[in-house]
């Protein structure tokens, strides 16, 4: 082993050693393999030289440590046996650091995550710069995984077993001084160029430390496992984990399950429980789905993956929306906090001052929580121009239309636009349903006519879905995926199709919990049985959320509807309950559910009477395969009709878009989560007693029986090359 | 094969298990011995015949640890060769207990034996034993385990009887026992002494002849607090999803007391008998033990005893005497509706809601209680069952001779 001179360096500094992380090759420091090696060496030969009193780690980065590589986590682990074993010599050497008599002290300049709080915990000695934005923690379980390089053994042991276990569970960043108080690190200074003296001074009253964890009088704060309170801890912690997470993330049982054995003995040998539940972990399928979709895919698409690679940025400085509603008034308030001027536009004044009344509400609200200043409170509403004259277009570089889904309104919209529009810029429509390719029949210049489809509230969902029209071309694609980029959210590229990709595979969620309860399973196990898959709303909840008049003219004014026997039945049903019952939704209070005044919302009873309730009307697995199978059987469709352009795309959609479960990877990946023989198995099983909307594509055949995976499918359509 | 015959079974006086209750000064050795040597006077037992005491004991730790059973063989005088071995069946294991000796007797391998059980709550607290049942998570997670209580609500919920519904129940239950006193109907019954010999405690302390049903209405359910802030509510409805919420009716009232007791029982064949110049009371006819899932836990009497029903080739409607332990007023009530069971076959002189539940023992005191019903009555057969953490059921038929 030698150290990698390109990932870390040290020098002498008196009697000290100052070793400085600088990865050459990436933007921050990593916890990767060769990081470990490089780490282990250079401490070893500072060990091993008498002359060295003490070792001083630092970041010549922003930030101490990001945390793992996680591409190289992008393969799966094929070897158990052997990661197991490289675990294990990790801790081995680790302990040999710990255990040399040499004083140790890291210097946190910036953020210490994950493997990089789990180097700092290594060391003796923990000193941060008290900086607020520093952020120190270890957030492995959000993707998946556990801290495996000691720190799910550690920081329970430092921080006492209620508040190390939340720590661990939900992933919390802690800013410095929280750090303090919860004892994961040991001193804060004030400057970055304090941290070193600071260190020295340390090292030099603190020969021959001791770690907590090697130190027979130290006890874990507040009991440990077998303490009476440390019991209540776990047994509440491990119903509480069901009721968060109901048993579908590995990672986090397994960290419940390192905290309770491994406390209960010797660190080496808690060291080797962690090692043992680490490979566990990151073996597992949930893992990969969740580095592979939440982290790699995220950051891609956040980068631009999709856009067409040969055109120029574009720049937008001013944005008109068409639309003051609640879609404009959000895409209003995320532009503006981007920096852009906006021209927001109603039929009135007063309806556009009532969109502009919305960022109003919400940089109050930020300025109250101390999140953001009144200067820049102020100057974000001093971008937002409200007006009732369709000439305000003139010299925008892109404007949004956000009228009320009617393609005549939005044909008439459209003309007004480009009237005042220069014919070298971009008009986006945000329809949730209707075909882009429809809505440029009114456009002029279709070229330059995308569809950019939010999602409500504006300012808090992550996705924006970028539709292609027949005509629509590279300029407008990357002029879309720029301003997505600019607002920082994650831009998806889809082709046209009626509901694109999102509103048409959530639209199968709904319409499946709607066909169970028709068929007599009880709406509180159907709702019920989505939660405990995974879905964060169930079908009949989130269709009150909709409203189910909307639902009804969606439907309504679907040209297709008569010939689609699945949406005929989904009409009739809704209509019944709409017009029979007065069943229309949330916000008449009145939908599948109740919504009292002062209350939780409730089932509405009479339900069960309508349908003929049952329990014993279907299994449970039956219920849940229904429920998400169907979801991700759309989503093939759209993948195999070349709506989407990529597995990933769907994938983070159906995540980040409706909320499909991280665990699976998203709708696409929850095939092979299932089991790609087992997924067409139980659509076929499905097709004989449900009927053909379980038609499984031959492509999805032919791959199962090749015995290939989602990800090997071979993406056609005309996006297929911009983004592969 | 051999008869297996239980010649007799008696059981301490029980004292409320907590820091008020009368037998917080007396081990749980002190109980099991003090019924070991009650045996041995009342029948003048020829205590070399007797092999090995198998008791039941569910927290073994602490005064309970290290093999109670030998432990109060050790102490109970009856001689060195005197073996003892402990078992957990949890609730089920005071019954646990007979049906083992029964089956060795009946296999020829033992010819007498004693089979009983204790529990001293006050001195160690339910739980204390720890298990990864409740708290290894990778035990756990899969499993949905929830506490107790919140599977008897669950199984309340899920079979729809109300608080009203088990608030009565365990009226009943009081009121009978207040009667079964008053009439000295507890035969079995023996008095608790201190190491002069004088007696501590000689009635079940925890009876409520004061008890009705409105000040049981008034108290406060005990599994809601924890069903919310341990998040067990959410874990049941995930292997519940028909439930929209779980309606939380038990309370101290309703489930079985908390006590300290200890209960044995000479069991052995008819040879054993004739040496000792003793007549047996009743036979083993049938013996059975079912498991149910994790999370309702407490539904197993019902399997259990169709089980052994079925072993001793009987309906449900040939047993003329029951007892079903209230470990929760809804286990006993959900029995008798499967079942239909008329509830003057039931418990007919209270059950653990008014007498107390010593985990360990409990299953051999219904033991003794059935038989001196079924003399007093005059009537021939009789079941015992239990419902058993972790979800189980055992059941046990036994007829007159």
């Amino acid at each position: 082993m030698a150290i990698d001179k390109n990932i870390l360096t040290y020098e002498m500094d008196g009697d000290v050693a100052v070793i400085t992380m600088d990865n050459k090759s990436e933007s921050t420091n990593l916890f990767s393999f060769d990081f470990i090696s490089s780490f282990i060496e250079a401490a070893n030969e500072l060990i091993n030289n008498d002359s060295v009193k003490g070792i001083i780690i630092q970041s010549a980065k922003s930030m101490f440590m990001a945390g793992a590589d996680l591409k190289q986590l992008e393969k799966p682990i094929t070897d158990k046996e052997e990661f197991l074993n490289n675990a294990l010599q990790m801790h081995k050497s680790f302990r040999e650091i710990e255990k040399s008599g040499k004083p140790f002290v890291a210097c946190l300049n910036g953020h210490t995550l994950g493997g990089g709080l789990e180097l700092a915990l290594l060391c003796h000695h923990r000193i941060s710069v008290n900086n607020p934005k520093i952020k120190i923690g270890c957030p492995e379980v959000k993707v998946g995984l556990l801290p495996g390089g000691g720190g799910t053994i550690k920081i329970p042991y430092l921080m006492g077993l209620q508040n190390g276990l939340m720590a661990l569970l939900q992933g919390t960043e802690h800013s410095p001084e929280k750090a303090l108080k919860s004892k994961l690190i040991n001193e804060v200074v004030e400057k970055p160029e304090d941290l070193i003296p600071a260190a020295k001074k340390w090292i030099a009253e603190n020969q021959s430390p001791v770690q907590p964890w090697d130190n027979k009088k130290y006890r874990i704060p507040g009991g440990g496992v077998m303490s009476p309170t440390g019991a209540q801890v776990i047994m509440g912690g491990i119903g509480n984990l069901r009721k968060l997470t109901h048993g579908n993330y590995p990672a986090a049982t397994n960290i419940m399950s390192v905290v309770y054995k491994g406390l209960q003995v010797p660190i080496d040998r808690a060291l080797e429980i962690e090692a043992r539940y680490f490979t566990d972990t990151i073996t597992s399928k949930e893992a990969r789905n969740m580095i592979r979709t939440g982290f790699l895919g995220i950051t891609a698409a956040k980068k631009g993956v999709a856009r067409p690679k040969d055109e120029p940025k574009y720049e937008i400085k001013k944005l008109g929306i068409l639309g003051a509603g609640m879609m404009g008034a959000g895409i209003a308030y995320v532009s503006a906090y981007a920096g852009m001027d906006v021209v927001l536009k109603d039929v009135t004044k007063e309806g556009a001052d009532k969109g502009k009344a919305y960022s109003e509400a919400l940089v109050k609200k930020r300025v109250g929580r101390g999140r953001m200043t009144q200067e820049a409170a102020d100057a974000l509403l001093s971008r937002i121009h409200t007006t009732a004259d369709p000439a305000d277009m003139e010299g925008c570089d892109m404007v949004i239309e956000a009228v009320f889904e009617n393609p005549d309104l939005k044909a008439t919209v459209t003309k007004q636009t480009e009237a005042v529009l220069a014919a070298d810029k971009i008009y986006a429509s945000n329809t949730s349903t209707i075909p882009i390719t429809l809505l440029a029949k009114a456009s002029e210049r279709p070229e330059n006519f995308i569809g950019i489809h939010f999602f409500s509230p504006v300012d808090k969902m992550p996705l924006v879905e970028i539709i292609v029209g027949e005509k629509t071309e590279d300029k407008a694609i990357a002029a879309a995926v720029d301003y997505v980029m600019a607002i920082r959210k994650i831009p998806i590229v889809v082709n046209d199709s009626r509901g694109f990709y999102t509103s048409r595979c959530f639209g199968t969620y709904t319409s499946e919990g709607l066909f169970l309860l028709d068929e007599g399973v009880p709406p509180v196990m159907i709702e019920n049985i989505a939660k405990t898959k995974g879905m964060p709303v169930g079908p009949l909840a989130v269709s009150d959320e909709v409203s189910l008049t909307l639902g009804l003219h969606v439907m309504e004014s679907n040209p297709d509807l008569e010939k689609d026997a699945s949406m005929m039945r989904n009409f009739k049903i809704t209509k019944m309950l709409v017009e029979e019952h007065g069943r229309k939704g949330k916000k008449e209070g009145a939908g599948f559910y109740d919504y009292p005044e002062n209350g939780k919302k409730r089932i509405w009873p009479k339900l069960e009477e309508i349908f003929k309730s049952d329990v014993e009307t279907m299994d449970k697995e039956t219920v849940a395969k229904r429920l998400l199978h169907r979801q991700s059987l759309e989503a093939f469709r759209c993948l195999d009709e070349g709506v989407l352009h990529s597995v990933v795309d769907g994938d983070i959609g159906s995540v980040t878009g409706w909320g499909f479960p991280i665990y699976a990877g998203g709708a696409l990946s929850y095939i092979d989560f299932v089991g790609m023989d087992q997924f067409v198995a139980d659509c076929d099983a499905f097709k004989e007693k449900y009927g053909p909307r379980w038609t499984v594509p031959q492509s999805l055949r032919d791959l199962a029986a090749a015995g290939k995976s989602i990800h090997d499918y071979e993406v056609k359509g005309k996006m297929a090359a911009a983004s592969a | 094969m051999a008869e297996a015959y239980i010649y007799d079974a008696i059981r301490t006086a029980r004292g409320r298990g907590n820091k008020k209750g009368a037998l917080i000064g007396i081990t749980p050795t002190q109980l099991a011995t003090q019924c070991l040597t009650e045996l041995r006077e009342k029948h003048d037992l020829k205590t070399e015949m007797v092999e090995d005491v198998i008791l039941g004991c569910v927290s073994q730790v602490m005064d309970q640890g290290a093999n109670i059973a030998k432990t109060a063989a050790q102490q109970s005088g009856y001689g060195d060769h005197l073996c003892g071995v402990t078992l957990n069946r949890f609730c089920g294991s005071g019954l646990e207990a007979i049906n083992q000796a029964s089956a060795y007797v009946k296999s020829g391998f033992s010819q007498l034996l004693i089979a009983g059980g204790v529990e001293s709550m006050s001195r160690v607290k339910m739980g204390s034993d720890g298990g990864a049942m409740m708290m290894d998570p990778a035990v756990a997670m899969p499993g949905h385990t929830i506490p107790q209580g919140i599977s008897a609500d669950l199984i309340a919920t899920k079979y729809g009887y109300s608080r009203q519904d088990v608030d009565e129940f365990a009226y009943h239950s009081q009121m009978k026992a207040v009667a079964a006193e008053k009439a000295e109907l507890f035969k079995s019954r023996i008095p608790v002494k201190d190491v002069n010999g004088i007696t501590v405690l000689a009635h079940d302390e925890n009876v409520r002849a004061s008890t009705t049903v409105e000040a049981l209405s008034g108290l406060q359910p005990s599994f809601a607090m924890m069903g919310e802030m341990g998040g067990f509510d959410a874990v049941a409805i995930d292997r519940y999803p028909e439930l929209a919420e779980i309606n939380h009716v038990h309370h101290a009232g309703n489930s079985s007391a908390i006590v300290d007791g200890a209960a044995i029982a000479l069991v052995g064949n008819g040879e054993a008998g004739k040496a000792l110049g003793l007549k047996p009371r009743a036979k083993v006819l049938a013996m059975a033990v079912y498991g149910t899932d994790p999370t309702i836990m407490l539904t197993g009497p019902t399997p259990a005893s169709e089980k052994a029903l079925k072993q001793a080739g009987m309906q449900a409607s040939d047993i003329d005497l029951y007892e079903i332990n209230e470990a929760f007023a809804v286990v006993p009530m959900l029995m008798r509706d499967n079942l239909n069971i008329p509830m003057d076959k039931i418990n007919v002189n209270g059950g653990a809601i008014a007498l107390g539940h010593p985990l360990g023992a409990t299953g051999c005191i219904l033991m003794g209680t059935l038989i001196d019903e079924l003399e007093r009555q005059d009537k021939k057969t009789g079941l015992v069952t239990l419902c058993i953490g972790g979800g189980m059921g055992i059941a046990t038929i036994i007829e007159r001779v």
